[in-house]
């Protein structure tokens, strides 16, 4: 249960400072996140120059990037995510230690951005991981990536623990890592963290794979001007 | 594995992937090693990990449409990739440009240079175990110069600002106040790098004499670029092609002697002098007022969908900081292209990395990675 | 360089050899074209000791796949001289140019991985930038790509 604001500041006066151990907890894990240090194109200097003097990333407490997964507790998908290194990708989400987090950064890492209409591309990590932060931008400027950590720090401030067996239990700790087909990754997504819209056309033919029929969306009903 | 006093103990080779992810390996490259204790026996890289299919793109897509893409090939260096676009282009089509134009050019395109063979320095430093300070160091001067590319073009780094016969917009005030400014400060950057690294006993003898590199070799094996220059070999696109305007400038192009890596960091800081050189003939040189695209380009950037370049095919190149970069165009008259081929220098380059890792350990060859200089971006396309 | 002037000198010392030259480019049959390459590279006017690009077309409305070479010259500075071969869609073998230039090695990698020409001599010929178990080569003019939204 929440303290009360007057008694806190009547507190801190004297020298008290009282809080729950939920926020001191996640106070705690929000201001010391490691990234894992994984850059795949162009984001990944964006990335290199926000963790650099001019756009500091260290006083967030995210400074110390990690070349291992086993030690890193967020990972930033920075760049295009192409089919050939999807399965390492999910590779290294499943070897991170719980609790973990995914920025999804960059036009290309949401949905696939302008390379979208490949044979190679994948239209966005969140095909097989589940991602908690999207950046858009292409690439986003240093700035919004630090906005983009701020909102995960907020949302790491609203996580609740009920006990060890409540923790995160929305998400799974290891997801299918997805393998090398005749034309593209088998199975083409995961079902339990992406579905396709359901308006596309059931078949994208090559003559609408640029450029997709969609079904038209009947207007929301005005409501009645008032006299 | 027996071991007895007749017969001496049996090993067995070890193979090790190193990549995709790893810290030194400057994006996602892969390199297959088979090591014998710690030597190197065999290595074969493997890449692909970041091809997003740009070839095809461009084919279907107008000219000017693949303008933005080709800034996303080697994302460091993006206004020397317009700038090997814009010519290829031109020369399928007979387009000219005017004087103010082609100055502006070749100050993004210098520019770009020093921003390039900036970071490279600090990564290699990176591989070498210096772990961020150099890098702190190249990405600070980097800001300066990424300013600049903001105001004028309106992005950092994806800059898109070449168009077919000029560029897209002029100069705005204050520009070339602050080019003197990020001209007159950079010598003292160089001093205060080359007093910490140049003489440095670390890196001597970590680079002196590390992946050697002969002459015939690298002609052979069509490397270009500071590492063809390193090895020895005087060839320079700017003072072969003349493309642009660099014959009305005076600039010495800097060679090794050895062609190990140290060769091929100490060509670079001197072409990083070279370009400062030419910078500051520009500053004199450049026209104050003038057009910024001429009357064909200006049609052809006006309606992109319609616009026809003549039928047949054009190879353009020029010196990109990091070798030969070239773009092949097959045009059959329509407004998109029928065939765009990118000839990539840091692709090219890596055909010799497997000849100077033999026989070296597994340290050498992630500094030998770290001076051929490549950026996934246009190794994959 | 003309290509007028090296059509003349490239047929008066390779006996046997019928040459066409289009634009600025010459059209050389494939059994010839290690015996043409290897003369511009020896011969003391040309010394076209750098190979830049190896690339390749697909022309599917003629029928054929054509693979164009442009050479250079580093020691005396010139060039190009841009050769173009022509092979037929449905059997596209043509001489590889490893054994004389190495610099051709990745570059005839990448034609045969992503047009399936096939380059025979080519020390180590397989896929590049796809993986290997793909099937296609997707720069062909009439490959289809898969479908990833199917439900």
């Amino acid at each position: 249960m929440a303290v009360e604001e007057g008694l806190k500041s009547e507190l801190q006066k004297q020298g008290v400072f009282v809080t729950t151990m939920n926020d001191l907890y996640n106070w705690g894990r929000r201001s010391s996140i490691w990234p894992l240090q994984f850059g795949l194109a162009c984001c990944a200097i964006e990335m290199i120059a926000t963790a650099c003097a001019k756009y500091d990333i260290a006083r967030f407490g995210a400074e110390l990037f990690r070349p291992s997964p086993r030690q890193a507790d967020l990972m930033i998908v920075a760049g295009t995510v192409t089919k050939k290194m999807a399965p390492m990708v999910v590779r290294l989400y499943n070897q991170m230690p719980e609790p973990k987090y995914v920025i999804s950064m960059g036009a290309c890492a949401i949905s696939g951005g302008p390379f979208r209409d490949g044979y190679n591309v994948l239209k966005g990590i969140d095909r097989y991981i589940p991602v908690d932060v999207h950046i858009p931008g292409c690439p986003p400027r240093p700035e919004a990536l630090l906005d983009g950590l701020i909102k995960l720090q907020k949302k790491i401030d609203g996580q609740k623990f009920g006990g060890m067996d409540g923790y995160q239990a929305e998400k799974k700790c290891e997801y299918p890592v997805p393998e090398y087909g005749k034309k593209g990754l088998e199975p083409t997504y995961n079902k339990e963290t992406f579905m396709p819209r359901m308006d596309w056309p059931e078949k994208n033919t090559k003559e609408n794979l640029r450029m997709p029929q969609y079904k038209p969306v009947p207007p929301t009903p005005k409501p009645p001007a008032t006299p | 594995m027996s071991e007895s006093a007749l017969h001496p103990v049996e090993t067995q080779l070890l193979e090790v992937s190193i990549g995709p992810q790893h810290p030194s390996t400057h994006g996602v490259f892969r390199m297959n090693v088979v090591l014998d204790g710690e030597t190197i026996v065999k290595l074969k890289p493997v890449m692909g990990y970041l091809h997003r299919n740009h070839e095809q793109l461009a084919e279907n897509m107008s000219y000017l449409g693949s303008m933005p893409y080709t800034d996303r090939l080697d994302y460091i260096c993006s206004m020397t990739n317009n700038f090997a676009y814009a010519l290829a282009v031109e020369k399928l089509s007979g387009i000219d440009v005017p004087e103010r134009a082609q100055y502006i050019r070749v100050l993004m395109a210098e520019l770009t240079r020093l921003v390039n063979h900036t970071l490279l320095i600090g990564f290699l430093l990176n591989d070498l175990g210096a772990f961020f300070t150099p890098v702190l160091y190249a990405f600070r001067e980097r800001e300066k110069i990424l300013d600049l590319f903001e105001a004028v073009a309106g992005s950092r780094m994806m800059c898109n600002y070449f168009r077919f016969g000029g560029v897209k917009a002029d100069l705005p005030a204050g520009a070339m106040d602050k080019v003197k400014e990020i001209v007159n400060n950079y010598p003292r950057f160089l001093d205060e790098f080359e007093r910490l690294l140049t003489g440095n006993e670390i890196l001597r003898s970590r680079c002196q004499n590390v992946g050697i590199l002969s002459k015939e070799l690298a002609v052979n094996a069509s490397i270009t670029g500071p590492m063809l220059r390193a090895a020895g070999v005087n060839y320079d696109i700017r003072k072969v092609d003349k493309y642009g305007i660099y014959d009305r400038f005076e600039f010495k192009v800097p060679l090794g002697n050895v062609g190990d890596v140290y060769d091929r960091y100490y060509v670079r800081i001197l072409e990083m002098r070279e370009t400062i050189k030419i910078l500051h003939q520009i500053l004199k040189q450049m026209p104050e007022k003038g057009e910024i695209i001429s009357a064909k380009g200006a049609t052809a950037a006006k309606s992109p969908r319609m616009w026809k370049p003549s039928a047949g095919d054009a190879y353009g190149r020029i010196e990109a900081p990091k070798g030969e970069l070239g773009f092949y165009l097959v045009s059959d008259g329509s407004p998109k292209p029928y065939r765009y081929h990118v000839r990539p220098p840091s692709f090219i380059n890596l055909t010799i990395l497997e000849d100077m890792c033999l026989g070296r350990k597994v340290a050498d060859a992630i500094i030998i990675l770290g001076s051929v200089d490549i950026v996934l971006g246009e190794v994959d396309r | 360089m003309n290509a007028e002037e090296i059509k003349s000198d490239l047929v008066k010392n390779i006996p046997g050899l019928e040459l066409q030259s289009e634009g600025e480019s010459l059209i050389v049959p494939k059994e010839k074209l290690l015996q043409v390459a290897c003369f511009l590279k020896e011969n003391e006017k040309y010394r076209m000791d750098y190979v830049s690009c190896v690339t390749g077309v697909d022309y599917l409305g003629k029928g054929y796949l054509e693979s164009v070479n442009h050479l250079y010259s580093m020691e005396k500075k010139q060039g190009p001289v841009v050769l173009k071969v022509r092979v037929p869609r449905d059997n596209p073998r043509l001489p590889s140019l490893v054994p004389l230039y190495r610099g051709a090695e990745y570059q005839e990698r990448e034609s045969y991985d992503l047009l399936g020409i096939v380059y025979e001599g080519h020390p180590d010929l397989r896929r590049i930038l796809m993986w290997d178990e793909f099937e296609g080569h997707p720069l062909r003019k009439d490959f289809v790509q898969e479908d990833q939204d199917i439900r």
